[in-house]
């Protein structure tokens, strides 16, 4: 057991899991989605990229768009979220809340990539 | 480039991570730490003013507690989140600056930067592996007629040294193995303008894979290789090297060629001298009577089998004949440095001396031994290092043998003026009678120093004008090509040494030869010989006034004029 590869896999899966709790109810419904997680996602994310830095192997440069993808979905999010409460306080309307969920789907299914690549890669390396 | 973006991200990972995670908690516990409002509310931090306020906080700029005064929980875990940032902004400043510093870092970088300037390389060059006395020799001259070169070399010093010297060209150098193929595809061994490699290094071993490397990913490239030894000099000629040289053997054919046709040899070392070199004197090598060489080494073994085809009688001295063998001849065991070995050798009614062991001082050693017992004695000494230029200079032997200077003088010969080459073989068929009035004839021409030598093609690219009206078929002579602009009666001290016409070869063509398109020329003459030549073939009035005797009228107002009192 390589322990690299579990604190990497950790992150990588942990940073679906937390994207999909925060994804998950109803989208322009505020109470479904809670700042924290968002957070979570946000920085579970960021190491998960930063982790995948200096592989040089055609998986590992995979992995790493994918990662990428994500952060700039979840930064996005973010963004609309600050803007919305902060900036303009307009709070999170339905309008608002419905586009930073979309942006953390979206997001979502960069990480459903990146865990398959994962799987992939582990399943290649066993045989 | 990527080499060193992954180098830094590698490297990064772990001081990045640790910020990260310091950042996260930081911005976690300020909006989980309840604080209290000036009316005295429970109020919490929202994300967006937790990151702000640790984005501040952890580079120490500090714009105070916002946006309500702190309570003494918030500020005992600022405290503790300050110093955490801190720690952490310096652990990956530190780890930046390490990376920076460090030497495989700097090593990735300078060739990282010395493989883009090969790329961006748009004039034909030489790649030179091997920047030792006859590399640096090499490039100098190569610069000088303005040719480009790229270096490599092991040592950093010799690399570095480029830098300082003042060349005339910029020449991107690498510190690096000659024998790894990454460094010489780096150094353009597969870059379209690269003309030539040249394998100049100590290690025979070392220009062996580079000649194998180079043929095979550019076969069609040329190599010049330098080998010291006959097996190495077989197994590179074995896959098809294009000029193999061998310093001992080429200073070998050198010294028959001085037996043989003394004005030849004289006429060979002007037209290959240096630029700028002076003209050097004419040496006669005696053959009445027998020679006395010292040393069979590489170098007295070549001379020994050259002496004895010439039909000279040879006396060996060496002092460890175990190792080097011992020739069929007449032997003398000892060095050569005392008397006795001298005497025993006869040196009383030797005719030449040639003093090549591998060791400078015991050379100079023999030769003033040699010159007490017969100052008559015809000297021929070997230097080794470059740095006892002054003292065998001083010792004033008639021909002296410099290993590194023979192999630069060919090499230079090979790769700026091949025609050259061509020529001199050419000429080792004609009767040394024939030399001597070509000595006459060049000496004519300069004062002091060396001629400089010239290959001139009438294409386009050379000779624009010349070639068009070659083109249309007009005649235009040798002797017309050698006609000076200013006034056309006069002559340029210069000769065409040779014309290569397709498959043609016409050695010392004579005036009324014509040229014809796409001829090349060699040609050698002063240096204003040159520059006016250069008028001749490139511009059109001036190549009229060569042809017809008459200054055409350029301008449109001028030919209207001129013409009209002709009708």
């Amino acid at each position: 057991m390589n322990p690299e590869k579990v604190v990497f896999g950790f992150f990588i899966v942990l940073a679906l899991t937390l994207n999909f709790g925060f994804f998950i109810g109803e989208i322009e419904n505020p109470d479904h989605h809670h700042v924290y997680e968002l957070f979570a996602v946000v920085v579970v994310n960021m190491i998960a990229t930063v982790l995948k830095f200096g592989d040089r192997s055609q998986m590992g440069a995979l992995l790493l768009a994918t990662s990428l993808v994500a952060m700039l979905q979840l930064v996005a999010a973010a963004l609309v979220w600050m803007f919305a409460v902060h900036v303009y306080d307009v709070g999170l309307t339905p309008v608002i809340m419905a586009s930073i969920v979309s942006l953390s789907g979206g997001a979502m299914l960069a990480n459903v990539i990146s865990v398959i690549l994962l799987i992939i890669e582990t399943i290649m390396l066993r045989r | 480039m990527e080499n060193i973006v992954f180098l830094i991200l590698r490297r990064m990972r772990q001081p990045l991570l640790t910020l990260l995670v310091v950042y996260a908690v930081s911005i976690l516990g300020l909006t989980l730490i309840p604080g209290r409002d000036a009316d005295g509310d429970t109020w919490h931090m929202s994300i967006f003013h937790a990151f702000y306020f640790v984005s501040y906080m952890a580079t120490t700029i500090g714009f105070g507690e916002i946006p309500h005064a702190f309570t003494e929980a918030q500020r005992v875990w600022v405290s503790l989140s300050l110093y955490a940032s801190v720690i952490a902004w310096i652990y990956a400043l530190g780890t930046i600056l390490a990376l920076v510093q460090d030497r495989t870092f700097q090593q990735a970088l300078a060739e990282n930067r010395f493989a883009r300037h090969v790329r961006k390389m748009r004039e034909p060059f030489h790649l030179v592996c091997g920047y030792g006395e006859t590399g640096s020799a090499l490039v100098k001259s190569l610069t000088r007629r303005g040719q480009h070169a790229v270096v490599i070399d092991i040592d950093e010093a010799r690399t570095s040294m480029i830098q300082l010297q003042d060349l005339r060209e910029s020449v991107p150098a690498l510190h690096g193995d000659a024998a790894v193929t990454r460094h010489l595809q780096e150094a353009g061994l597969q870059h379209p303008a690269c003309a030539g490699v040249v394998a100049l290094t100590d290690d025979n071993e070392v220009n062996l894979k580079i000649a194998i490397t180079t043929k095979l990913l550019s076969p069609k490239l040329k190599v010049i290789c330098r080998a010291d030894s006959h097996d190495i000099e077989a197994n590179m000629a074995s896959f098809g090297t294009d000029h193999i040289v061998d310093p001992f053997d080429t200073f070998a054919t050198h010294l028959a060629v001085a037996f043989q046709a003394p004005c030849l040899y004289l006429l060979q070392r002007w037209l290959t001298g240096r630029e700028g070199s002076s003209l050097s004197d004419p040496v006669y090598p005696p053959q009445n009577g027998h020679w006395i060489v010292c040393g069979y080494g590489r170098f007295g073994k070549a001379i020994y089998h050259r002496l004895r085809d010439e039909g000279i009688d040879v006396v060996v001295i060496e002092a460890n004949p175990d190792v080097t063998g011992r020739p069929d001849g007449e032997f003398v065991a000892g060095r050569g440095t005392e008397a006795v070995t001298l005497e025993e050798a006869k040196i009383e009614d030797a005719a030449g001396l040639v003093a090549g062991t591998d060791d400078d001082a015991n050379n100079l050693s023999i030769v003033m031994t040699a010159r007490e017992l017969n100052p008559e004695v015809f000297v021929v000494v070997r230097q080794n290092q470059h740095d006892n230029r002054d003292i065998i200079a001083a010792v004033e032997a008639d021909m002296v043998m410099h290993p590194s200077a023979i192999i630069a003088d060919k090499i230079r010969v090979l790769l700026a003026t091949p025609m050259l080459y061509e020529f001199m073989s050419l000429a080792l068929y004609q009767e040394d009678s024939w030399a001597c009035e070509l000595v006459s004839r060049v000496s004519a021409l300069v004062h002091r120093e060396v001629p400089h030598i010239r290959e001139w093609s009438l294409l386009p690219e050379e000779a624009g004008v010349l070639h068009e009206y070659l083109a249309r078929g007009l005649h235009f002579t040798v002797e017309d090509m050698l006609r000076d602009p200013w006034r056309r009666e006069h002559r340029l001290k210069a000769i065409v040494l040779l014309i290569r016409r397709r498959n043609d070869r016409l050695l010392l063509p004579d005036a009324q030869t014509p040229l014809r398109a796409g001829d090349r020329l060699l040609v050698c003459g002063n240096r204003v010989a040159f520059t006016r030549m250069q008028w001749t073939v490139s511009h059109q009035h001036t190549l009229d006034y060569i042809r017809t005797g008459e200054d055409q009228p350029q301008g449109w107002i001028w030919r209207k004029l001129f013409a009209r009192p002709r009708r």
